[in-house]
């Protein structure tokens, strides 16, 4: 494998194959050497989180790191093309992460230069390195990624990391309910694609009585600027925000999972519970991150 | 009586069977310059579409690249080859499963839109026609998207 663009390119066995580099890095069962590799980490929109995190996998093995940051995903107004700039930035580095918010962009960089590429989120598109180091949390808290009932909640229209993570789980056959106000439904397209593999699925509106049978439960943030009438947002704002009162009854298994920031759709009195995930979850995307550029770079023997 | 009608040029390409109301787009792209010879049917009837349009080219071939585009606009189009007052050829359109350059990506925050770079679609259902950009990968119906002249 040479770059990591989007989770359609993955295979079942090469998803796989990212989680089991992953843990082994975790577990100290494999220590990769990126000493003298760096890695260029080119924002071309603002993500401290992402980058941060991109940041710490590659000097947790050895790496160093580069970081150009943009407003666009070009530099045309020096008068120099996006082409040009990754050609000369692959010349410095050993791998590129990218992250813009011009859909498609990773891809084309994959194609113009030598080296590969990392896509860290392109526009509303992919976001891969979030979908793996979700199913690696689904993973360690499971044991395993088959068979489960998994709930997501918020807002599930705009959010490109429900669809990736719905998209990846859609290999393991699990069962989805999808928790959201009607206007901020799962798309169409995405509904189709689970109908085409019969992949189970309910839509619901309310999170209240409906995790009491679910292994995981992904919280995503509803914006407010998302609602043509503030007073709509008040009204069914409550509907979407997770309480420790509501996890009575849960599974012993179940776990919360949010990709972070978090505004208010989780109290903060679920944090001490057992079930919250969702700092480990950051942290899983350190050893992950840390698996797929020492798998990129060729550094697992 | 087919025949002669098909055969009314000596050499070049006939495209027949085009669904009326596309013609003119298919007029588009097929980059004939002032001298070419065209002669152009519209509203015959027709068993196979009850109406139809035909385009006929003296001393033409049309490029890959064209009958690509004609696939992607006109797919019920038969493409005729004449040589000699005889058909030489004659065969079906079919849309290609990769599909380089001919169409734009209508999602506006596609690089393609972004960048002068080469559109690339891939064929990802035949009935009804649809296309998934492999930058943005955002699938669309034939309908939907704009074929370059
Ligand atoms: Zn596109």
């Amino acid at each position: 494998m040479k770059n990591l663009i989007s989770m359609r390119d993955l295979s079942k066995k090469e998803i796989l194959y990212f989680m089991e580099i992953a843990e082994l890095i975790e577990k100290g069962e494999l220590i990769p050497d990126m000493k003298g590799k760096l890695a260029a980490l080119l924002f071309f929109e603002p993500s401290t989180r992402t980058h941060f995190s991109f940041a710490t996998a590659m000097k947790k093995i050895g790496g160093q790191t580069i970081t150009m940051r943009g407003t666009s995903g070009t530099s045309a107004k020096k008068g120099e093309t996006f082409a040009d700039t990754l050609q000369t930035i692959a010349q410095y580095a050993e791998i590129i992460i990218m992250r813009s918010p011009v859909e498609g962009a990773a891809r084309f960089a994959s194609e113009v230069v030598d080296i590969p590429v990392v896509n860290a989120g392109d526009g509303a598109n992919q976001h891969p390195t979030q979908a793996l180091l979700d199913l690696y949390s689904i993973m360690k808290t499971q044991g395993t990624l088959e068979n489960l009932r998994i709930g997501v909640a918020g807002d599930l229209k705009f959010g490109r990391t429900v669809h990736s993570l719905v998209q990846a789980m859609s290999e393991f056959h699990p069962k989805f309910k999808f928790i959201s106000p009607s206007f901020l439904k799962m798309p169409a397209y995405i509904k189709d694609d689970l109908t085409e593999k019969n992949i189970e699925f309910e839509e619901l509106s309310e999170m209240t009585d409906n995790i009491s049978d679910l292994d995981i439960l992904y919280v995503t943030r509803i914006q407010k600027e998302r609602f043509a009438d503030l007073e709509d947002y008040e009204k069914v704002k409550g509907s979407y925000i997770l309480e420790k009162s509501m996890l009575k009854g849960v599974k012993k298994n179940f776990k919360v999972m949010h990709p972070l920031p978090r505004v208010d759709e989780i109290s903060t009195n679920v944090d001490n519970t057992e079930y919250a995930y969702y700092f480990q979850q950051a942290k899983n995307g350190v050893y992950m991150r840390q698996a797929i550029i020492t798998i990129l770079l060729g550094g697992v023997k | 009586m087919k025949q002669i009608k098909v055969n009314a040029i000596k050499n070049g390409t006939v495209i027949d069977h085009i669904t009326t109301g596309k013609i003119r787009k298919v007029l588009d792209i097929l980059h004939l310059d002032g001298t070419d010879i065209v002669m152009i049917g519209m509203n015959l009837s027709s068993k196979k579409l009850g109406r139809k349009d035909i385009i006929k080219i003296e001393n033409k071939e049309l490029s890959e690249l064209e009958v690509n585009s004609i696939a992607l606009i006109a797919p019920e189009a038969t493409l005729i080859i004449i040589k000699d007052f005889e058909v030489v050829k004659k065969s079906s359109l079919k849309i290609p499963e990769y599909i380089e350059d001919i169409i734009s990506c209508p999602n506006p925050k596609c690089i393609t839109n972004e960048e002068r770079i080469i559109s690339k679609f891939k064929l990802t259902n035949d009935e009804p026609a649809q296309v998934r950009c492999i930058y943005c990968e955002k699938k669309y119906l034939i309908d939907e998207v704009k074929i370059k002249n």
